[in-house]
């Protein structure tokens, strides 16, 4: 089915996250919807999907205007979307998700449980998914849910399916499975829309690309484009994607973890059996797909894991068992994975979250009392220092963008004197732009001799940042290889396979 | 074992009633007194449809409106300023003196009001629901009563001893809780209700049995009257009710504002009651903010049950001595946003309800329930910014045309 949207403007009070939009997707063609985070391209889907209504613009189909009050009609109408978070219900079965708002009954009230089985089955036979409709969703891998997903949509016979950044949650093999997924729909002339700020991915399967800018479509490109002119179009000047990194020079041993295991609060063990080593002046990368345990791994480095077995000393001293006080007192600087829930507290200003890790202590507390005037020297010089881009010192941080609240958490951990950084998805939701420029800090802090950890489930900034290489899977490390290993031997690894078997020379 | 029973409530049940008190204690002043405004319109409305005249006139409507708007007119203008007359200035007695005693009553009556509202608003700022005002209280008043009638001492220094043990019973019966929640992950609302109750019936045990708080030669469970040395001392001359204990309330409010805008205990209060999570990693320890602020927010509390037995009622007290005062902080504290300087004016609006209540029911027949509608009213239009902001036409939070919050609406439909 022929899809085109026709100048569709959606403003938000004073803003506009939409702006004329212009896109036609052809029946049987996979539409890369390329953009940054905020740049639109989700209001612009949950237009099309009927959640919001466009205030200026009109939807075809096969070339007649759709009117669509709310996803129903969308759906009705053929439209099908597999969210970034899946609209699962884990203790549902498959066959249960399936039916889940467009339940057909028997006599009496009984659901038709049989009915949604043989389609569940069928469409998994049309497309070659293994998913058996019995199963409860809560226990299906990541990958196996997302299908459920598509299997929802199509269960519905959807004409245009449209891939909300679907590949946020995959391991590499899994993201080429759901490409081969999606090229098999497009030969069976259904129409896909992809959204995503990956550029590797949108050239692999797309077969044209559309990237929108602050709500405007800023050019059209072929998947024969290279990375660069994408990006450049994306961010809208020429972007450098590879980090000006000079061979690093490792010096002694500063962090040593030895035997370390995690049991988290549900009694599973989450970290296995951890030993691995930082040196002065590295960045070791640990790199695996999220929720391997590199979260708790991280966690349990500061002190905010209750149960942790096994050793951690830095320069010597014994971190384990430390409160996190403590352990930030020892000179660890922490980039939490979660910035708005663990990093920063969004009612309090700039400078109070600057000040956050050290509130008990000088230079910011003397005698019990804040020092608001240091304070606000310190924000200010912070804000010039980092290029934090705000109205000043008092603005709330929850009104800050991603990439600005991330300055403001390296602005703090980067400030104190360091004996350890660790970054846990330094750069998750940020757009190119601030990418740059906290890659260019974690190097700078390497540079200055701090043992660095960075923790990413995305290859890239693996590859970008990593002088060694530690592969989670499962809990456990699978394997350390050296920084320059190549990424399908990391994508192995990421599944499982050790070090050896996936061929890597370490 | 304590971090699986605590997890699931820092994250779960926990996170949302969070939510509920930062939104309440995120708003501005300008609704606090929105809010208290359409209260005051929806029981005007109440006095007049209640009123026996506006009745009688509304049943000739048709053919002499005027009445009905007249007689409408006269009822609610008549009980505002009756309301007005009991709690700030009587026009109708002779010279200043004797105007101004309402004003004094008012204030006599906010004084435990401001003092609790500050202990519950402290407990708000760390994301904490102190429902125990009432056991706080009242074991806080036995303390100081006891100390009070008998321990006898020179006059300062048997009042200051009064007021700390009251301070202390209040701070333990508050800590108890607190404590129960950093090392069990226990509910502090669960906690701080029963321990009501708890504190209840131990004070009316001690009230009924000889040799503790009862008074001697009698069989009520009151105890014995305060023994002057312990009362707190009249502020403007023995003709009016106020008393020092006001200057207390005072200094609280000072010494919480510093402690909350000042202070890094304070600091770390806010860092708590704002994102927990954040506050841990950022290795502020969670679990003694919350029992510190529950002492402090007890102790507060307590100061409201002290100004009740050492300053109000000094010829002894029973068991009702809390006089709902635990309860009508919430909403002070509520009402104040959790600031103390807007606490302190909360308290002496509802001193004013309380103290104009009597006068409103005594002169214009208005039934004093009308002051709990119009206390209850605060609450819910408090509770329901959006309603508030719909009826006056005031922006949303955030909706302003800000330059730095432009990122933010796609990028929270992006997530």
């Amino acid at each position: 089915m022929k899809l085109e949207l026709r100048g569709i403007t959606k403003r938000f009070g004073s803003l506009t996250a939409n702006d004329h939009i212009d896109l036609v997707v052809q029946a049987g063609e996979i539409h890369g919807l390329l953009g940054e985070n905020g740049a639109g391209k989700s209001t612009l889907m949950n237009v099309l999907y009927g959640l919001y209504q466009a205030d200026e613009g009109e939807i075809l189909l096969n070339d007649t205007v759709q009117h669509f009050a709310g996803p129903g009609d969308a759906m009705k109408a053929g439209i099908g979307m597999v969210h970034q978070h899946f609209m699962l219900i884990p203790v549902f079965t498959v066959a249960e998700n399936v039916m889940l708002g467009h339940e057909s009954t028997l006599p009496g009230g009984r659901l038709d449980l049989a009915t949604a089985r043989a389609k569940v089955r069928e469409i998994s036979a049309r497309f070659g998914f293994d998913v058996d409709p019995d199963a409860l969703v809560e226990d299906l891998p990541v990958g196996v849910q997302q299908r459920v997903e598509i299997i929802k949509a199509l269960s519905r016979d959807a004409r245009v399916l449209v891939f909300d950044e679907p590949t946020a949650v995959l391991t590499p093999q899994e993201t080429d499975e759901l490409m081969a997924v999606m090229r098999k729909l497009r030969d069976t002339g259904t129409s896909i829309v992809f959204i995503t700020h990956k550029l590797r991915e949108v050239r692999e399967v797309a077969d044209k690309i559309t990237v929108i800018r602050l709500g405007k479509v800023v050019g059209q490109a072929s998947p024969t484009a290279s990375n660069t002119e994408l990006a450049s179009l994306m961010v809208g000047r020429a972007v450098d994607l590879t980090i000006d990194k000079s061979p690093a020079h490792p010096g002694a041993i500063a962090l040593e973890v030895d035997h370390l295991s995690v049991i988290d609060h549900h009694n599973q063990l989450v970290v296995n059996d951890v030993s691995f080593d930082v040196h002065a002046g590295e960045v070791l990368a640990i790199a695996g797909v999220q929720g391997n345990g590199q979260t708790e791994l991280t966690e349990a480095l500061l002190g905010l894991q209750p149960k942790v077995t096994g050793t951690v000393s830095l320069d010597g001293t014994q971190l384990r068992g430390r409160s996190v006080r403590r352990i930030l007192d020892a000179g660890v600087g922490f980039i939490p994975e979660d910035r708005t829930e663990d990093g920063l507290v969004a009612q309090f200003t700039i400078a109070e979250n600057l000040m956050l890790d050290r509130s008990t202590q000088p230079p910011f507390v003397k005698g019990g009392r804040l020092q608001l005037e240091f304070l606000d020297d310190f924000a200010k010089e912070k804000i010039e220092e980092f290029d934090i881009r705000a109205q000043g010192i008092g603005s709330l941080v929850g009104t800050l963008s991603g990439g600005n609240q991330q300055k403001v958490v390296l602005a703090r951990e980067l400030s104190r004197e360091l004996r350890l950084l660790v970054a846990a998805q330094p750069t998750r939701g940020l757009d190119v732009g601030s990418i740059e420029f906290v890659h260019t800090q974690i190097v700078a802090a390497r540079d200055a001799g701090v043992p660095v950890i960075v923790v990413s489930t995305e290859l890239d900034e693996v590859v970008a940042l990593a002088d060694r290489i530690a592969v989670m899977y499962r809990g456990a490390i699978v394997g350390i290889v050296p920084g320059d290993t190549p990424r399908d031997v990391l994508g192995l690894m990421m599944a499982g396979e050790t070090s050896v078997e996936a061929g890597a020379h370490a | 074992m304590t971090d699986t029973a605590k997890k699931p409530i820092d994250e779960g049940t926990e996170s949302r009633t969070q939510q509920v008190l930062r939104d309440i204690v995120s708003g501005n002043a300008i609704l606090s007194v929105l809010a208290v405004v359409l209260a005051l319109l929806v029981s005007a409305i109440l006095i007049a449809a209640t009123d026996k005249e506006v009745q009688a006139a509304a049943a000739y409507f048709f053919s002499r409106p005027f009445d009905t708007v007249a007689a409408i007119w006269n009822s609610v203008a008549g009980a505002y300023s009756a309301l007005f007359q009991g709690a700030i200035y009587n026009f109708r007695r002779p010279g200043f003196a004797d105007g101004i005693k309402p004003l004094m009553e008012t204030l006599t009556f906010a004084t435990p009001l401001i003092a609790a509202g500050l202990g519950v608003a402290i407990g708000f700022r760390v994301g904490l629901f102190n429902i125990g005002g009432r056991g706080q209280m009242l074991v806080a008043a036995a303390a100081a009563g006891w100390v009070a009638f008998g321990v006898p001492m020179p006059f300062p220094i048997h009042l200051i001893v009064a007021v700390i043990a009251g301070l202390v019973a209040g701070a333990i019966w508050g800590g108890i809780a607190g404590l129960l929640k950093a090392r069990t992950g226990a509910n502090e609302v669960i906690v701080t209700i029963m321990l009501n109750y708890v504190g209840l019936y131990l004070v009316s045990y001690l009230l009924r049995t000889k040799g503790l708080l009862q008074a001697p030669g009698s069989n009520n469970p009151k105890s014995p009257a305060m023994l002057p040395t312990a009362i707190f001392p009249p502020l403007f001359g023995p003709q009016y009710p106020l008393h020092w204990g006001f200057i207390l309330a005072i200094l609280a409010t000072i010494v919480c504002w510093y402690l909350i805008n000042r202070s890094s205990l304070g600091f770390q209060f806010r860092a708590v009651g704002e994102n927990s999570n954040a506050a841990r990693v950022a290795g502020i320890n969670v679990k003694n903010v919350y029992v510190y602020a529950m002492l402090i927010s007890g102790a507060l509390v307590g100061l409201a049950g002290v100004a009740q037995v050492l300053g109000t009622v000094t010829s002894g007290f029973s068991e009702g001595i809390d006089a709902g005062i635990g309860f009508d902080a919430i909403t002070v504290a509520l009402l104040g946003r959790s600031r103390p300087v807007g606490v302190f004016f909360a308290g002496i609006l509802f001193g004013a309800l309380k103290a104009g209540g009597y006068s409103m029911q005594a002169g214009q027949g208005v039934p004093i329930d009308i002051i709990l509608v119009v206390q209850s009213l605060i609450v819910l239009f408090i509770a329901a910014p959006p309603l508030v902001r719909a009826i006056f036409r005031l922006p949303k939070p955030g909706a302003a045309p800000r330059k730095l919050a432009v990122a933010e609406p796609t990028a929270m439909v992006s997530e």
